[in-house]
Protein backbone atom coordinates (compact mmCIF):
# COMPACT_ATOMS: atom_id res chain seq x y z
CA UNK A 1 0.00 0.00 0.00
CA UNK A 2 1.36 3.32 -0.78
CA UNK A 3 2.82 4.70 2.61
CA UNK A 4 3.90 8.07 0.74
CA UNK A 5 2.58 11.01 1.81
CA UNK A 6 0.04 13.30 -0.27
CA UNK A 7 -2.10 16.00 -0.86
CA UNK A 8 -5.82 16.36 -2.40
CA UNK A 9 -5.08 19.16 -5.14
CA UNK A 10 -7.35 21.07 -7.77
CA UNK A 11 -5.92 20.53 -11.02
CA UNK A 12 -5.71 24.34 -12.68
CA UNK A 13 -4.28 23.78 -16.05
CA UNK A 14 -1.25 23.12 -18.29
CA UNK A 15 1.70 25.31 -19.57
CA UNK A 16 5.61 25.26 -19.96
CA UNK A 17 8.14 26.17 -18.26
CA UNK A 18 11.50 27.05 -19.86
CA UNK A 19 14.65 25.94 -18.09
CA UNK A 20 18.11 27.29 -18.13
CA UNK A 21 19.59 25.67 -21.40
CA UNK A 22 16.28 26.91 -22.96
CA UNK A 23 14.99 23.65 -23.47
CA UNK A 24 10.84 23.46 -22.69
CA UNK A 25 9.04 21.44 -20.31
CA UNK A 26 5.07 20.76 -19.99
CA UNK A 27 4.10 21.24 -17.08
CA UNK A 28 0.55 20.91 -15.32
CA UNK A 29 -0.45 23.35 -12.26
CA UNK A 30 -1.81 21.35 -9.25
CA UNK A 31 -2.56 24.04 -6.31
CA UNK A 32 -3.34 22.90 -2.86
CA UNK A 33 -3.79 24.01 0.51
CA UNK A 34 -3.70 21.19 2.88
CA UNK A 35 -4.82 21.24 6.35
CA UNK A 36 -4.32 18.28 8.77
CA UNK A 37 -7.83 17.48 10.17
CA UNK A 38 -7.12 14.51 12.13
CA UNK A 39 -4.89 11.24 12.45
CA UNK A 40 -5.26 7.54 12.52
CA UNK A 41 -3.13 5.73 15.20
CA UNK A 42 -2.09 2.53 15.66
CA UNK A 43 -3.64 2.48 18.78
CA UNK A 44 -6.82 3.06 18.46
CA UNK A 45 -7.35 2.69 14.71
CA UNK A 46 -5.33 -0.06 13.66
CA UNK A 47 -3.06 1.85 11.00
CA UNK A 48 -1.51 5.69 10.84
CA UNK A 49 -2.58 7.89 8.50
CA UNK A 50 -3.58 11.89 8.58
CA UNK A 51 -6.49 13.01 7.57
CA UNK A 52 -6.38 15.73 4.76
CA UNK A 53 -9.13 18.21 4.14
CA UNK A 54 -8.83 21.01 1.77
CA UNK A 55 -11.31 23.58 0.51
CA UNK A 56 -13.75 25.56 2.67
CA UNK A 57 -17.48 24.31 3.42
CA UNK A 58 -20.35 27.08 4.87
CA UNK A 59 -21.98 25.63 8.10
CA UNK A 60 -25.11 25.44 6.47
CA UNK A 61 -23.81 22.78 3.78
CA UNK A 62 -22.15 20.52 6.76
CA UNK A 63 -23.99 17.54 7.82
CA UNK A 64 -24.49 17.42 11.46
CA UNK A 65 -22.11 14.36 12.50
CA UNK A 66 -19.73 16.03 9.88
CA UNK A 67 -20.13 19.35 12.23
CA UNK A 68 -19.50 17.62 14.99
CA UNK A 69 -16.44 15.72 14.12
CA UNK A 70 -15.04 19.08 12.90
CA UNK A 71 -15.92 20.93 15.80
CA UNK A 72 -14.07 17.92 18.17
CA UNK A 73 -10.96 18.58 16.19
CA UNK A 74 -11.33 22.14 15.73
CA UNK A 75 -11.12 22.57 12.56
CA UNK A 76 -12.82 24.81 10.07
CA UNK A 77 -15.33 22.64 7.82
CA UNK A 78 -13.80 21.25 4.66
CA UNK A 79 -14.83 20.86 1.00
CA UNK A 80 -12.76 17.46 0.67
CA UNK A 81 -11.49 15.08 3.23
CA UNK A 82 -9.05 11.92 2.57
CA UNK A 83 -6.53 9.76 4.50
CA UNK A 84 -3.53 9.09 3.78
CA UNK A 85 -1.61 6.69 5.27
CA UNK A 86 1.85 7.40 6.25
CA UNK A 87 4.20 6.40 9.12
CA UNK A 88 3.85 7.01 12.38
CA UNK A 89 7.06 9.22 12.70
CA UNK A 90 5.80 11.32 9.56
CA UNK A 91 2.86 11.45 11.41
CA UNK A 92 3.99 12.80 14.35
CA UNK A 93 5.35 15.85 12.72
CA UNK A 94 2.11 17.62 12.16
CA UNK A 95 -0.73 18.37 14.56
CA UNK A 96 -4.16 18.98 13.95
CA UNK A 97 -5.62 22.12 12.55
CA UNK A 98 -1.84 22.53 10.85
CA UNK A 99 -1.79 23.84 7.76
CA UNK A 100 0.75 21.39 5.16
CA UNK A 101 3.31 23.38 3.70
CA UNK A 102 3.65 21.23 -0.50
CA UNK A 103 7.69 21.98 0.29
CA UNK A 104 7.43 19.67 3.50
CA UNK A 105 5.69 16.60 0.99
CA UNK A 106 7.27 16.93 -2.27
CA UNK A 107 10.82 18.59 -4.07
CA UNK A 108 11.89 19.27 -7.35
CA UNK A 109 12.77 15.88 -9.50
CA UNK A 110 10.68 13.80 -7.19
CA UNK A 111 8.93 10.60 -8.36
CA UNK A 112 4.80 11.02 -7.64
CA UNK A 113 1.30 9.24 -8.38
CA UNK A 114 -1.21 11.16 -9.83
CA UNK A 115 -5.02 9.88 -9.44
CA UNK A 116 -7.55 11.49 -10.67
CA UNK A 117 -11.02 11.08 -12.99
CA UNK A 118 -10.58 11.41 -16.38
CA UNK A 119 -12.94 13.76 -18.79
CA UNK A 120 -16.01 11.58 -19.39
CA UNK A 121 -16.46 10.83 -23.20
CA UNK A 122 -19.84 9.40 -22.69
CA UNK A 123 -20.76 5.97 -24.37
CA UNK A 124 -18.92 5.84 -27.13
CA UNK A 125 -17.46 3.29 -29.75
CA UNK A 126 -14.96 1.33 -30.53
CA UNK A 127 -12.89 4.05 -32.73
CA UNK A 128 -12.86 6.37 -29.73
CA UNK A 129 -12.98 3.97 -27.03
CA UNK A 130 -10.19 1.30 -27.79
CA UNK A 131 -8.46 3.16 -31.00
CA UNK A 132 -9.53 0.88 -33.20
CA UNK A 133 -9.43 1.03 -37.08
CA UNK A 134 -12.46 1.10 -37.94
CA UNK A 135 -13.19 -0.11 -41.79
CA UNK A 136 -12.81 1.47 -44.68
CA UNK A 137 -15.04 4.23 -46.15
CA UNK A 138 -14.69 3.29 -49.84
CA UNK A 139 -14.28 -0.33 -51.17
CA UNK A 140 -18.47 -1.09 -51.24
CA UNK A 141 -18.56 -0.45 -47.73
CA UNK A 142 -22.15 0.29 -46.35
CA UNK A 143 -22.80 1.16 -43.00
CA UNK A 144 -19.39 -0.31 -41.48
CA UNK A 145 -16.99 2.43 -41.47
CA UNK A 146 -16.75 2.94 -37.71
CA UNK A 147 -17.22 -0.79 -36.47
CA UNK A 148 -14.83 -3.18 -34.75
CA UNK A 149 -15.92 -6.29 -37.04
CA UNK A 150 -15.56 -10.09 -35.14
CA UNK A 151 -16.45 -10.55 -32.05
CA UNK A 152 -15.30 -14.04 -32.02
CA UNK A 153 -15.35 -17.50 -33.45
CA UNK A 154 -18.17 -19.77 -34.40
CA UNK A 155 -19.06 -23.15 -32.25
CA UNK A 156 -15.44 -23.01 -30.20
CA UNK A 157 -15.85 -21.68 -28.10
CA UNK A 158 -19.65 -20.70 -28.85
CA UNK A 159 -19.60 -17.32 -26.70
CA UNK A 160 -17.43 -14.33 -26.75
CA UNK A 161 -14.50 -13.75 -24.48
CA UNK A 162 -14.55 -11.93 -21.12
CA UNK A 163 -12.98 -8.51 -21.90
CA UNK A 164 -14.12 -8.16 -25.26
CA UNK A 165 -13.54 -4.79 -25.99
CA UNK A 166 -16.56 -3.26 -27.32
CA UNK A 167 -18.58 0.09 -27.30
CA UNK A 168 -19.66 1.63 -24.07
CA UNK A 169 -18.76 4.16 -21.70
CA UNK A 170 -15.61 6.17 -21.63
CA UNK A 171 -13.98 7.98 -19.69
CA UNK A 172 -15.11 9.33 -16.50
CA UNK A 173 -12.94 6.61 -14.82
CA UNK A 174 -10.69 7.08 -11.73
CA UNK A 175 -7.02 6.39 -13.08
CA UNK A 176 -3.73 6.63 -11.74
CA UNK A 177 -0.92 7.55 -13.86
CA UNK A 178 2.51 6.33 -12.16
CA UNK A 179 6.29 8.05 -11.89
CA UNK A 180 5.32 11.33 -13.19
CA UNK A 181 8.17 13.92 -11.84
CA UNK A 182 7.92 17.20 -10.45
CA UNK A 183 9.26 20.02 -12.02
CA UNK A 184 9.00 22.44 -8.99
CA UNK A 185 7.13 23.04 -5.82
CA UNK A 186 6.35 26.69 -5.25
CA UNK A 187 5.03 25.98 -1.42
CA UNK A 188 4.33 30.14 -0.67
CA UNK A 189 2.07 30.05 -3.76
CA UNK A 190 0.54 26.48 -2.55
CA UNK A 191 1.15 25.26 -6.44
CA UNK A 192 3.12 21.99 -8.30
CA UNK A 193 4.85 21.86 -11.01
CA UNK A 194 4.01 18.27 -12.40
CA UNK A 195 6.08 17.09 -15.37
CA UNK A 196 3.23 15.93 -18.48
CA UNK A 197 0.03 15.91 -18.27
CA UNK A 198 -2.46 14.03 -15.65
CA UNK A 199 -6.24 12.84 -15.66
CA UNK A 200 -9.04 15.15 -15.44
CA UNK A 201 -10.10 18.29 -16.59
CA UNK A 202 -9.42 21.33 -15.46
CA UNK A 203 -10.51 22.14 -12.07
CA UNK A 204 -11.01 18.64 -11.74
CA UNK A 205 -9.80 17.19 -8.07
CA UNK A 206 -6.40 14.87 -8.22
CA UNK A 207 -4.83 13.25 -5.38
CA UNK A 208 -0.96 13.25 -5.76
CA UNK A 209 1.70 11.29 -3.53
CA UNK A 210 4.94 10.09 -3.87
CA UNK A 211 5.66 7.06 -5.97
CA UNK A 212 4.54 3.53 -4.86
CA UNK A 213 6.69 1.89 -6.80
CA UNK A 214 10.12 3.72 -6.23
CA UNK A 215 12.53 3.82 -3.30
CA UNK A 216 11.88 6.49 -0.31
CA UNK A 217 8.69 7.79 -2.01
CA UNK A 218 10.43 8.72 -5.47
CA UNK A 219 12.39 11.16 -3.73
CA UNK A 220 15.44 11.93 -5.18
CA UNK A 221 17.81 13.57 -1.83
CA UNK B 1 -11.26 29.12 -26.45
CA UNK B 2 -11.56 29.38 -23.17
CA UNK B 3 -8.69 31.40 -21.39
CA UNK B 4 -6.00 29.83 -19.28
CA UNK B 5 -6.67 30.15 -15.59
CA UNK B 6 -5.52 33.21 -13.79
CA UNK B 7 -2.77 31.47 -11.41
CA UNK B 8 -1.09 29.66 -14.38
CA UNK B 9 -1.24 33.31 -16.37
CA UNK B 10 0.38 34.91 -13.47
CA UNK B 11 3.09 32.08 -13.41
CA UNK B 12 3.95 32.50 -17.02
CA UNK B 13 4.24 36.01 -16.93
CA UNK B 14 7.31 35.17 -14.95
CA UNK B 15 9.22 33.66 -18.17
CA UNK B 16 8.34 36.47 -20.76
CA UNK B 17 10.09 38.52 -22.47
CA UNK B 18 9.29 42.06 -22.95
CA UNK B 19 12.80 42.92 -24.25
CA UNK B 20 11.75 41.51 -27.68
CA UNK B 21 10.58 43.99 -30.54
CA UNK B 22 7.13 43.87 -31.63
CA UNK B 23 7.10 42.19 -35.05
CA UNK B 24 3.84 41.45 -37.17
CA UNK B 25 3.19 38.79 -40.05
CA UNK B 26 4.98 39.91 -42.82
CA UNK B 27 7.60 40.80 -41.84
CA UNK B 28 10.96 40.08 -42.30
CA UNK B 29 12.83 39.47 -39.74
CA UNK B 30 16.96 38.57 -38.38
CA UNK B 31 16.34 35.43 -35.62
CA UNK B 32 19.87 35.38 -33.42
CA UNK B 33 19.50 31.99 -31.65
CA UNK B 34 22.14 30.96 -29.48
CA UNK B 35 22.74 27.20 -30.68
CA UNK B 36 24.88 24.82 -28.72
CA UNK B 37 28.07 22.61 -30.17
CA UNK B 38 29.22 20.16 -27.71
CA UNK B 39 30.68 22.83 -24.78
CA UNK B 40 30.79 25.59 -27.31
CA UNK B 41 27.40 28.35 -27.93
CA UNK B 42 27.54 30.35 -30.92
CA UNK B 43 24.46 32.94 -31.99
CA UNK B 44 23.69 31.98 -35.63
CA UNK B 45 21.33 34.13 -37.19
CA UNK B 46 17.86 32.83 -39.37
CA UNK B 47 17.13 35.90 -41.83
CA UNK B 48 13.10 35.32 -43.40
CA UNK B 49 9.36 36.35 -43.41
CA UNK B 50 7.46 35.53 -40.86
CA UNK B 51 4.37 33.25 -41.41
CA UNK B 52 2.73 32.77 -38.79
CA UNK B 53 2.42 34.06 -35.08
CA UNK B 54 0.73 31.80 -32.49
CA UNK B 55 -0.33 34.19 -29.02
CA UNK B 56 -0.72 31.77 -26.60
CA UNK B 57 0.98 33.20 -23.38
CA UNK B 58 3.89 31.51 -22.71
CA UNK B 59 3.77 28.95 -25.14
CA UNK B 60 3.60 31.95 -28.00
CA UNK B 61 5.35 30.65 -31.10
CA UNK B 62 6.34 32.67 -34.32
CA UNK B 63 7.63 30.90 -37.71
CA UNK B 64 10.02 31.98 -40.00
CA UNK B 65 10.63 31.36 -43.80
CA UNK B 66 13.24 31.53 -45.79
CA UNK B 67 13.98 30.24 -49.26
CA UNK B 68 17.84 28.65 -49.32
CA UNK B 69 19.68 27.31 -52.21
CA UNK B 70 15.76 27.26 -53.90
CA UNK B 71 14.62 24.91 -51.06
CA UNK B 72 12.10 26.59 -48.92
CA UNK B 73 13.09 26.24 -45.30
CA UNK B 74 10.59 26.98 -41.98
CA UNK B 75 11.66 27.50 -38.43
CA UNK B 76 9.30 27.77 -35.32
CA UNK B 77 10.84 29.59 -32.60
CA UNK B 78 8.93 29.51 -29.21
CA UNK B 79 9.04 33.61 -28.71
CA UNK B 80 9.81 33.57 -25.07
CA UNK B 81 13.06 30.98 -25.32
CA UNK B 82 15.96 32.10 -23.42
CA UNK B 83 17.93 31.23 -26.29
CA UNK B 84 16.83 34.22 -29.26
CA UNK B 85 19.25 36.41 -28.33
CA UNK B 86 17.71 39.12 -30.51
CA UNK B 87 15.02 39.74 -33.15
CA UNK B 88 15.77 42.08 -35.88
CA UNK B 89 13.22 43.48 -37.76
CA UNK B 90 14.65 44.51 -41.78
CA UNK B 91 11.15 45.39 -43.17
CA UNK B 92 7.43 45.74 -42.53
CA UNK B 93 5.58 43.76 -44.93
CA UNK B 94 1.75 44.64 -45.82
CA UNK B 95 -0.11 41.41 -45.53
CA UNK B 96 -4.02 40.41 -45.65
CA UNK B 97 -4.04 37.75 -43.58
CA UNK B 98 -2.45 35.85 -40.55
CA UNK B 99 -1.34 33.05 -41.85
CA UNK B 100 1.06 33.42 -44.80
CA UNK B 101 1.05 29.53 -45.84
CA UNK B 102 0.09 30.62 -49.53
CA UNK B 103 4.22 31.67 -49.53
CA UNK B 104 4.77 28.06 -50.22
CA UNK B 105 3.64 27.52 -53.19
CA UNK B 106 4.78 30.82 -55.17
CA UNK B 107 8.87 31.46 -56.19
CA UNK B 108 10.65 34.09 -56.97
CA UNK B 109 9.08 37.20 -57.65
CA UNK B 110 5.80 36.02 -56.91
CA UNK B 111 6.89 35.72 -53.80
CA UNK B 112 7.85 39.25 -52.77
CA UNK B 113 5.53 40.83 -49.69
CA UNK B 114 4.96 44.71 -49.87
CA UNK B 115 6.60 46.57 -48.11
CA UNK B 116 4.99 49.01 -45.54
CA UNK B 117 7.21 51.92 -47.13
CA UNK B 118 6.39 51.70 -50.89
CA UNK B 119 2.37 51.71 -49.56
Amino acid sequence: MNQNPGVIGTKLGMTQVFNEDGSVTPCTVVQSKPVVVGKRTQDKDGYDALIIGVGTKTAKHVKKPQAGFYKKQNVDPKALLREFRCPADFAAKFETGQEVKLDELFEAGQYIDVQGVSRGRGFSGVMRRHNFAGGTSSHGTHEYKRHGGSIGMNMTPGHVLKGQKMAGQCGNKRLSVLNLRIHQVIADQNLVLIRGGVPGAKNATVIVRGAVKKRNGGKVS
Amino acid sequence: MSGANPIVEALEKSSLRDDLPAFRVGDSVDVHYRIREGEKERVQVFSGVVIKRRRAGARSTFTVRKVSFNVGVERMFPLHSPRIDKIQIQSQGVVRRSRLFYLRELRGKAARIKDVKDR
